[in-house]
């Protein structure tokens, strides 16, 4: 023991659900000042930790110290009242309030607004220029970018006093810029005398900023290391149990002829802001063209376009036939058909029916196929019978397809979706995140299967925000900004700083500082998408 | 068979339980509901009568659905209620498809019409509506002063136009000159229940100059004499003799004797005979009302010259023209 | 997650429920000085005790059956259809326009075709906020609220000016030709000696209702459509990737449910009335929304609903009957139970989820 208290200390936290033990007898301790990782595949019991600490549940068992003293959490007021603050993922602001509204949102200092704005105004500039969180104080969190709005919940923390903060996967919706941004302001607190947790599964996050780090596996703490003398490596295992390949072991590409040609595409969103500005790409047989970006570049929709369920303008051929880009025969049934099989990026809320069962899921989107029909009604033994063979073939645990969707783990429901896909025998694949949200084991397994199929002569595109797994796959690599192209890239020639660059709406490497030039490329963005907003 | 058994053993038991005394009278408000303060009322008012005069006791329900027509109607003929009494047009139907299941019972049915051919064991029980309308209609015209006088009907429906045809016809006997005006609330069963909606043809009559309205309109009719009260003019109340609703400003009642008619129906109990019957001014099944609330209203020259029209009608030298009879009316165009 | 066993939710939920209605309807009766102990027997007697109590039971069951079913399509298509009320009026009117307009020879010949009449007439009513729900995005609960005033209008305009006899009173067709009256459980079931069902208005649209709740089945759970439909209730997002146009599944969708509606009229136009009335909805379409919450919008779970809300319909008459309890009341308790299995129903389960939990840890 050492003079000063630890500023969290947890012994012996355990939460159940029923039968599933989330958190089993979690010891953790977290000195003042520094910053502590939390990292572990999903499912782990990481969030459910965090929102113990919270008070968002109550833990069976097990105590929580803060500074020393035993502190009683039951909600969300006792946590901010014992001086912590939680920045989640999915933030929650009021779209349509300012910063300063957001604020003082919750914490007003009377029924009167003007006085509890004041204040709030002269205490966000102290803090804006202690820690580089500058945010226009009376914009509207609807204008701001992501990264600008997470820096509204960390104020929001710092204006309830908050000595610790927690941040749940804060830079999942980062550019690396703004995840570097992110990572000066965490100092600046740190070497202000606050305690931060942060909640990740990006190892080279943990490796950059921690002090410390925790693993946990199975609701379990597995163990508790000091950052600087830990590896990636060490840390990876420890996290899925053995030891896993963070590289793929393929063949160079045996490239054919070009499967899918996009030419010129544009897509307008229901808001009237143009969200694909002319994209040009092309696919060939037998290789992956990953698209590099970070979310909210256009990716999804170039996806929602090729999959058939977004209006586009421009042409889309597959084996030199043109797709119908809006009206009859711009659906997905029909996209299926002509050899499109589609992996979302988001499987819970378009890959899979979530209540449904995982046997009626293997069929979604192929369901009026006349195989899966027996007259008028739908053959359910067969399609029974077919997502039993699926579900062993590719590993789906637990291989029982009357599981509904919603039963099962992130990577396994993955599975699902890819057996479905892929089982149709495509010529082209499209894929949107699909390690998102997937434990380690998993991803291996996917990722063997894309390769897998590449192999066989498929064009894939493949979209994720994760640069390592677009190394990982890519045979090229395309980088989308702002509904554009920003240029084509060899992986064996290019480094994650270029793409970055790229990522964020920069050709050319820049001279000065090259923060100044992406806030300049993401301020452009901005101001187009407010003007065309209807 | 021994569920179907229980079910007739459980059936009599219940007849028990119900405590029907054999020969019971029962009574069947219409959907517009007990306490109306106009037609169901006043058979209920009739009812009461009937109970203290007699000590007897009766049974009586108000109905929730369309369903429950015939249900009621079955439930007490089957509990032995005798007659089953039921007021409103719209049960004429439903009783003539329950009368011929249970012939020892007889059934009443007050302003509705089933034939009595076919159906021995029901009455008839009709107003002429129209003799008392006339009347009253006579007494509007005398009492006004502007030479328009009005009517507001309930639901639009051939027996509100009888009302509404005698009471035109009266004033025209009455003044020649007089100009009469006619609205009816809606068409639906809403329109006995809908006083706001009574209120403001009340108050569109009187911007056309009417200073006498007759409200035949069941629960709409207390927002007519409510604002006819309100605007210091005249109104004539119905059925039930409502003069005291507003003391000093209805100028009368056209009144519908249904409390007779019930209780009348009640004392005659399982003797009851069957058939038609109509009361008009001469069987005083219809009249106006008089009272201490309306006695400076009515000058001797009305009352005069009511007697004598009431006279020449019960002896056959005027005849009221019914409007249900042809569908028509010779002083009102609808 | 944890979450109880699906029998509990399935069972013990809504009898819960049903058992807290009581509690609170026992109060009422008592507070206005009757004995609810007294009034439970005669709601029993009369509605299940006797063969014309079942009689009626059934009639009114039969309704809720057919509304249930259509709320419960909209609930799998993640819509409300507040509807259900206008759309059976108007089927009441495709109904009495076959039986008076079309000489039929017998009455299983009238019924096949005015089953086509009414789905058609109540399907074509729900067509129009199908439409606009789906097309233009105007929410489908304000507009087949609108609906409802719509087709009580349009039904009264017929009825008082198109379709009333000549010199009747009633806001009502003329009855309906002797052929198409359908035969009602006295006529299939009584013999001299054993007159069963006497009087009661169930008729042979019951069995219709029945069919309806299997077919209903073998619809959601075993064709494509309704596989379509569960899955756009569950996720239009996913829906839309999967290649179905959510404007065809919202439109189909509130075609069944309103051509179920409008099949509810068969039972009390042609099974019961034998000519078309102004109110021979009396609520049921709302009734039908309460049924197919507590039912689960599963057809075994409408059914049990349909026949306990049939059972408090007819036990209500009965207690009008019988006992001085006002018909005003009576509204209350019916209203009671519906609030407490329909709108109620997390307040049960929730606190019953929490107990299975706690039971649960406390084996494990």
């Amino acid at each position: 023991m050492t003079d000063t208290a630890p500023a969290i200390e947890l012994k012996g936290i355990s939460k159940s659900f029923g039968p599933v033990q989330a958190n089993k007898d979690i010891a953790m301790r977290v000195m003042p000042g520094t910053i502590h990782g939390i990292i572990g595949e999903n499912g782990a019991g990481k969030s459910t930790l965090m929102s113990i600490l919270y008070g968002f549940y109550k833990a069976d068992r097990g105590e929580i110290f803060i500074g020393g003293k035993e502190a009683r959490i039951t909600d969300s007021q006792s946590a901010i009242a014992a001086g912590i603050g939680m920045v989640f993922q999915h933030f929650k602001l009021v779209q349509n309030f300012t910063v300063l509204e957001n604020i003082i949102l919750g914490a007003e200092d009377g029924p009167m607004l003007r006085p509890s704005l004041a204040r709030a105004r002269g205490v966000l500039k102290q803090l804006s220029d202690e820690y580089e969180l500058s945010v226009d104080p009376d914009q509207l969190i609807e204008n701001l970018s992501v990264g600008h709005q997470q820096r509204v919940e960390i104020l929001k923390a710092l204006y309830r006093q908050a000595d610790i903060l927690i941040l749940d996967e804060p830079t999942g919706v980062l550019t690396p810029a703004e995840a570097d941004h992110l990572f000066r302001i965490l100092d600046n607190l740190r070497s202000e005398g606050k305690t931060i947790i942060l909640i990740t599964h990006k190892l080279r996050e943990i490796m950059e900023i921690t002090d410390t780090v925790s693993v946990m596996r199975r609701g379990q703490m597995t163990a508790t290391v000091k950052t600087a003398e830990t590896s990636p490596g060490e840390l990876a295992e420890l996290m899925v149990g053995r030891k896993v390949l963070l590289q793929v072991d393929k063949s160079p590409a045996k490239v054919g002829a070009p499967i899918l040609q996009i030419e010129n595409l544009r897509h307008v969103d229901s808001h009237g802001v143009e969200r694909l500005r002319g994209v040009s790409l092309e696919v060939r047989a037998g290789e992956v063209l990953g698209i590099a970006g970070v979310a909210g570049n256009g990716q999804s929709e170039l996806l929602e376009v090729l999959g058939g369920y977004a209006d586009a303008t421009g042409s889309v051929t597959v084996n030199g036939k043109p797709l119908p880009l809006t009206g009859t025969g711009a659906d997905g049934a029909a996209r299926r058909k002509t050899g499109i099989a589609h992996v979302p990026e988001d499987r819970q809320t378009e890959g899979l029916i979530m209540p449904y069962t995982a046997w009626e899921n293997t069929v979604f989107g192929y369901h009026r196929e006349p195989e899966f029909q027996s007259g008028m009604l739908m053959d359910n033994a067969k399609i029974r019978e077919q997502a039993q063979d699926k579900m062993t073939r590719y590993d789906v645990r637990p291989p029982d397809p009357s599981l509904p969707a919603k039963a099962f783990s992130g990577g396994n429901q993955q599975k699902i979706v890819l057996a479905r896909e892929i089982e149709r025998d495509p010529d082209v694949l499209l894929i949107g995140q699909p390690t998102r949200g997937v434990d380690i084991g998993a991803i291996e397994f996917i990722h063997k299967e894309i390769i897998r199929l590449r192999d066989t002569g498929k064009a894939i595109l493949l979209v994720s925000v994760e640069l390592d797994e677009i190394f990982a796959l890519s045979d090229r690599i395309a980088v989308m900004f702002d509904g554009q192209v920003m240029g084509e890239r060899m992986p064996n020639e290019t480094d994650q700083t270029e793409l970055g660059l790229l990522m964020a709406g920069v050709t050319e490497r820049p001279g000065g500082d090259p923060i100044k030039a992406v806030d300049a490329a993401l301020e452009q963005k901005e101001q187009r998408e407010a003007s065309q907003h209807d | 068979m021994t569920l179907i058994t229980k079910f007739l053993g459980a059936s009599a038991a219940l007849a028990l339980t119900a405590g029907a005394a054999l020969a019971d009278p029962a009574l069947v408000y219409d959907l517009g509901g007990k306490f109306d303060k106009s037609f169901n009322e006043a058979a209920y008012n009739g009812a009461e009568a009937w109970a203290a005069e007699t000590g007897g006791s009766y049974r009586d329900i108000e109905l929730q659905s369309e369903a429950q027509r015939e249900q009621a109607l079955r439930r007490f003929a089957e509990a032995g209620f005798n007659p089953v009494v039921t007021t409103g047009f719209s049960m004429s139907s439903p009783i003539a498809s329950v009368a011929p299941d249970y012939p020892d019972t007889k059934f009443v049915t007050i302003d509705g019409f089933v034939d009595p051919e076919e159906h021995p064991n029901v009455l008839s029980i009709l107003f002429s509506e129209h003799e008392g309308s006339y009347l009253v209609g006579m007494m509007a015209a005398m009492a006004s002063e502007t030479g328009t006088v009005s009517f507001v009907g309930g639901m639009d429906v051939p027996l509100i136009r009888k009302f509404a045809c005698g009471y035109a016809q009266g004033a025209k006997a009455a003044n020649p000159d007089i100009e009469v005006i006619s609205n009816m609330t809606g068409t639906t069963p809403a329109a006995w229940n809908d006083p706001v909606k009574g209120s403001e043809l009340a108050s569109a009559q009187i911007s056309q100059g009417s200073d006498v309205i007759f409200a035949a309109a069941g629960g709409t009719g207390i927002g007519v004499l409510q604002t006819a009260a309100d605007q210091d003019i005249l109104s004539i109340g119905v059925d039930s003799n409502q003069n005291a609703l507003h003391p000093g400003q209805v100028l009368t009642s056209m009144l519908k004797r249904v409390d007779v008619a019930v209780q009348d129906a009640m004392t005659a109990g399982a003797d009851l005979e069957t058939g038609v019957t109509v009361l008009g001014l001469a069987e005083n099944g219809v009249d106006y009302a008089m009272d201490e609330n309306n006695a400076d209203l009515v000058s001797e020259d009305m009352v005069a010259a009511l007697d004598a029209a009431r006279e020449q009608i019960v002896s056959g030298e005027v005849t009221v023209h019914d409007y249900s009879s042809d569908d028509s009316c010779p002083a009102l165009s609808f | 997650m944890d979450k109880m066993p699906a029998w509990a939710d399935a069972v013990l939920v809504p009898l819960i429920s049903i058992l807290l209605a009581a509690i609170l309807s026992a109060l009422v009766i008592l507070a206005i000085g009757e004995n609810p102990v007294e009034a439970f027997n005669l709601m029993v007697e009369g509605a299940l005790m006797r063969s014309a109590g079942w009689g009626y039971t059934l009639y009114y069951t039969t309704n809720f059956i057919f509304t249930g079913l259509c709320a419960a399509v909209a609930f799998h298509a993640k819509m409300f259809n507040i509807g259900g009320e206008g759309q059976a009026m108007i089927g009441g009117l495709g109904v009495a326009l076959v039986c008076l307009f079309i000489p039929f020879p017998h009455w299983t010949v009238a019924l096949l075709v005015a089953i086509v009449a009414a789905g058609a007439f109540g399907a074509l009513w729900a067509l129009i906020p199908a439409y606009l729900q789906a097309k233009r995005g105007s929410h489908i609960v304000i507009t087949t609220i609108m609906f409802n005033f719509i087709a009580s209008a349009v039904l009264n305009y017929v009825l008082v000016n198109l379709l009333r006899p000549q010199g009747a009173m009633d806001p009502a067709t003329a009855r309906f030709p002797e052929a198409t009256q359908l035969p009602t459980f006295q006529d299939m079931f009584a013999t001299a000696d054993n007159p069963l069902f006497r009087g009661s208005p169930a008729n042979v649209t019951f069995f219709l209702a029945v069919l309806a709740c299997v077919a209903f089945w073998f619809l959601m759970w075993r064709t494509r459509l309704g596989y379509e439909i569960r899955a756009f209730g569950h996720s239009e997002s996913a829906v839309k990737y999967a290649g179905i146009s959510p404007v065809r599944i919202t439109i189909v969708a509130m075609l069944i449910s309103g051509g179920l509606a409008g099949m509810m009229a068969l039972n009390t136009t042609m099974g019961e009335a034998e000519r078309l009335v102004m109110n021979a909805t009396e609520g049921a379409g709302f009734i039908g929304i309460a049924v197919a919450l507590m039912g689960r919008s599963h057809p075994v779970g409408i059914f049990l609903a349909a026949l306990l809300f049939g059972f408090l319909y007819q036990g209500g008459a009965e207690l009008a009957l019988w006992t001085n309890i006002p018909r005003e009341l009576i509204t209350v308790i019916q209203a009671l139970v519906i609030l407490f299995t329909g709108a109620l129903d997390n307040m049960v389960r929730m606190p019953l989820e929490r107990l299975f939990v706690a039971l649960g840890r406390k084996d494990a």
